[in-house]
């Protein structure tokens, strides 16, 4: 118990860091600007695992030390649970009157009739009977309230079993996300996800092939509460699932705490936000570049940051870096802001650079980042050009005649997670059984109870006697209500 | 007019905290007319507190005592007691009333932000309170218990409110129900758990061995009845608490894709939890019975309120619903 009691205060104390400085698990972002703001201390702490608390060594030696003193305390338990379910209780101690509960009364029948009736009223109410005789006097002894323990073996065993449901899903399975415009689709494989991180044990061989549509996203606002007008209050993605094995196209809805269980994964709705079409072309009208480009919410009211890369067809490759505002406004101070989510007044602006974009080196880049230090800078800032505005269906010219760029439509894009775990319905199983095995451990008392029967002179002098393991309020309650009965059950006899 | 019944909610709370305060008061008068049945010798009252030159009370030793001391004073003490209970009970009322209107102002249940949390979780913490005095003689904790109440519902009134909100997306759900109402119910059980702790402290403690205070204290359960009572409690909650964070895990599961992903919230439940089962452990073990325990007990509802009111807060994570 010591041991237990022990590992448990450290795991507390040992979860603790994991909240106040960002996991690299829960919140990657966060890590990397922590690395950015506190470059000192920074490495000190990932030395010692304190941005991967919760795979840490030090925090997996505390739990593993707790789970092995889990098991070492399991196994003997259940041996000498076992034994006890099948034994006999245990024989009438001498002296009842030194047990916790205690009561007296005499009767005038022979004290074998006093203990039948006791075994019949203790076999009633649950008891496993057996009696015994010490010299003159004859006794019962009961004991009910195995269940108990039985209650406490499964909570600790089930805690177990989460332990390697947990492992095992986090082993087999996988996450992906994906942005996705109305209008398009993604295949579920691995080349499709935008990002994707495969458990330890996960084979590729098992992702199964479906593709998903979204034909329309939807989101409602506030319009009546003035106190958070333009709230978000429903996302409805609408999809469309078309499996490989040539069954018909099932439509479907993803919804926030409604996912969509395609094939083996869920698909959940993780985020959305504005992917304005954007199209430029070269002097002589040639389009070079016509894409749905997914702009990154940066505030509530989805002012959203993109980037178009155009490398080739164009004089010079070109770069916008820009700002989505789906209702446009402007601050004292002439900068611009969205002041509502929905699209009331759209306006993109963009600012062109030229230059080597430094995507031809076959190194990966991010397609949200444009890295603007080589490159020239056309408009906005200090160009003395005023930067790009765009309204939907509009067109500007490039400074320099370098080609034109136009705002065609603007759509929502909706980014999903696809997850897949295998043991996940285990992890559900074992934690039922974890609050099945805690309420059966926790309210069902365990007890013994005597009943005594003492024979002398006038007749039968009744001992009644109880023992309660862990605590039990109603056991003065119980030992009682056994006086009672048996004094009830000795009385019918009579008549 | 959706303002008006908020604002007759807001009034409501802030009547309920008036009648709270004067609950505290009495409840702290009759804590201090406390005495053991038969008052201890004369001579500790005047020893203990030289009335004659005004220095005022230490709050547990009370007044000198009067010519007859039994007599009047245990009908003082019955009277302050039931008014006491009587105003705590008016209290609740007027708080359940604040909470009811708030809700149908929302036009939902009211928990889905900070201020409602703190309004439903306080009113569940006075109600646990009530019910258990339908069983027992708790008035003792009625001090701490309507005490924590000013503190939290002063906090959330000045510091949580916000005006009705709809309900975001990922709170529609029906585990929102489920989830946060047992998480209340169970936070409920653990604060009259630490209530009764805190006294056991007291009880126990170096105070309780001066002369003058074991006189105030011998009104009081002795502290392994309390230690009993607090683990019962505590028990209750754990269960609860337990079946909290498995709700949680379920809904996290439909909401963000995995049932356990150590945000900090979850971090903060979790760490409840292993405290709560430590101090479960406890029980059983040699040399933490006690005055340990009791500070176990302590430790672990603090935990539970830092993951209210500080984490909901000042941590980043999934669970920033705190509308500040």
């Amino acid at each position: 118990m010591r041991t237990a009691l022990l590992l448990l205060l450290a795991l507390a104390v040992a979860a603790v860091p994991g909240s106040l400085v960002p996991q690299r698990s829960a919140d990657p972002n966060g890590v990397s600007q922590y690395f950015d703001n506190n470059p000192e201390i920074a490495p000190i702490l990932d030395a010692v695992q304190a941005f991967d608390v919760y795979s840490s060594a030090w925090f997996s030696a505390i739990y593993l030390l707790l789970f092995v003193s889990l098991i070492g305390c399991i196994l003997p338990r259940t041996k000498h649970h076992l034994v006890a379910l099948r034994a006999r209780p245990p024989r009438t101690p001498a002296k009842l009157r030194r047990m916790p509960s205690y009561q007296t009364a005499a009767t005038t029948h022979t004290p074998e009739r006093a203990v039948a009736a006791a075994t019949t009223v203790l076999r009633r109410s649950g008891y496993r009977v057996t009696s015994y005789r010490i010299g003159d006097a004859l006794s019962v002894s009961a004991e009910r309230g195995y269940l108990r323990e039985t209650g406490n073996l499964l909570f600790h065993a089930s805690l177990v079993g989460i332990l390697i449901a947990v492992g095992l899903g986090a082993g087999f399975g996988f996450t992906g996300q994906r942005v996705v415009v109305e209008g398009q689709s993604f295949v579920n494989s691995l080349a499709s996800y935008d990002s994707f991180s495969p458990g330890r044990f996960f084979d590729v061989g098992r992702l199964d092939r479906y593709s998903m549509t979204l034909n329309a996203f939807t989101v409602d606002y506030e319009q009546q509460n003035l106190n958070s007008l333009g709230t978000p209050i429903d996302y409805t993605a609408d999809v469309t699932v078309t499996d490989t094995n040539g069954d018909p196209a099932v439509n479907a809805r993803v919804k926030v705490n409604e996912p969509l269980r395609a094939a083996s994964t869920d698909v959940y709705l993780l985020g959305n936000g504005y992917a304005p079409r954007i199209t430029v072309r070269a002097p002589d009208g040639t389009v070079v570049f016509s894409d749905d480009v997914p702009f990154l919410p940066q505030d509530a009211n989805l002012t959203s940051l993109g980037v178009v890369k155009v490398p080739d067809g164009l004089a010079e490759q070109l770069g916008l870096v820009g700002f989505f505002y789906p209702t446009q406004d402007q601050l004292t101070t002439g900068a611009y802001m969205s002041v509502y989510p929905d699209l009331t007044y759209p306006v993109l602006t963009l600012n062109a650079y030229t230059g080597d974009l430094g995507i031809d080196d076959g190194a990966p880049k991010s397609v949200y980042a444009l890295d603007t230090s080589g490159l020239a800078q056309l408009t906005g800032g200090t160009t003395g050009v005023d930067s790009l505005e765009l309204k939907p269906g509009e067109t500007a010219a490039l400074p320099g005649g370098l080609g034109t760029v136009t705002l065609d439509t603007v759509k929502r894009f909706a980014s999903f997670e696809v997850h897949s775990d295998p043991a996940q319905g285990w992890a559900l199983v074992f934690s039922i059984l974890v609050v099945l095995g805690l309420l059966l451990s926790l309210l069902i008392p365990r007890r013994r109870m005597w009943v005594k029967a003492i024979p002398t002179s006038t007749g039968t002098t009744l001992e009644y006697a109880g023992l309660a393991r862990g605590d039990d309020p109603r056991l003065n309650h119980a030992v009682d209500a056994l006086h009672t009965a048996h004094l009830a059950a000795l009385e019918k006899e009579h008549q | 007019m959706t303002w008006s019944l908020d604002s007759l909610s807001l009034l409501l709370l802030y009547s309920a905290m008036s009648v709270y305060t004067l609950a505290f008061l009495t409840f702290a008068v009759d804590l201090s007319r406390r005495r053991a049945p038969h008052p201890i010798e004369q001579t500790v009252a005047t020893v203990a507190i030289p009335s004659a030159t005004g220095i005022p009370g230490t709050g547990f030793g009370g007044r000198p005592t009067v010519s007859s001391p039994l007599e009047p004073q245990q009908v003082a003490r019955g009277r302050a007691s039931r008014v006491a209970l009587a105003l705590l009970t008016l209290g609740w009322l007027l708080h359940l009333g604040s909470t009811v209107l708030r809700g149908w102002d929302a036009g939902r249940l009211p928990w889905a932000n900070m201020y409602e949390f703190s309004l439903t979780g306080t009113l569940i913490i006075v109600a646990v309170y009530l019910v258990l005095l339908m069983f027992t003689d708790v008035r003792y904790l009625g001090t701490l218990v309507s005490g924590l109440m000013l503190v939290l519902l002063g906090i959330a009134a000045v510091r949580y409110y916000v005006p009705v909100a709809p309900l975001q997306p990922a709170l529609q759900s029906y585990w929102l129900v489920i989830h946060v109402f047992v998480a209340l119910v169970a936070t409920g059980f653990f604060a009259v758990a630490a209530a009764i702790s805190g006294t056991q402290l007291l009880r126990s403690g170096k105070l309780a061995r001066t002369k003058s205070a074991a006189r105030a204290f011998a009104g009081l359960p002795t502290p392994d009845r309390l230690e009993t009572a607090a683990y019962r409690l505590n028990l209750v909650g754990f269960i609860l608490w337990t079946f909290t964070l498995i709700a949680g895990a379920i809904w996290a599961e439909r909401a963000w894709g995995r049932y356990w992903g150590w945000d900090t919230k979850e971090v903060w439940t979790f760490i409840v939890w292993v405290l709560y089962a430590g101090y479960i452990h406890a029980r059983a073990t040699r040399g933490w019975n006690g005055t340990r325990s009791a500070w176990l007990g302590l430790i672990g509802f603090s935990a539970v309120l830092f993951n209210f009111g500080i984490v909901n807060v000042f941590f980043t994570g999934l669970h920033s619903y705190s509308g500040l």
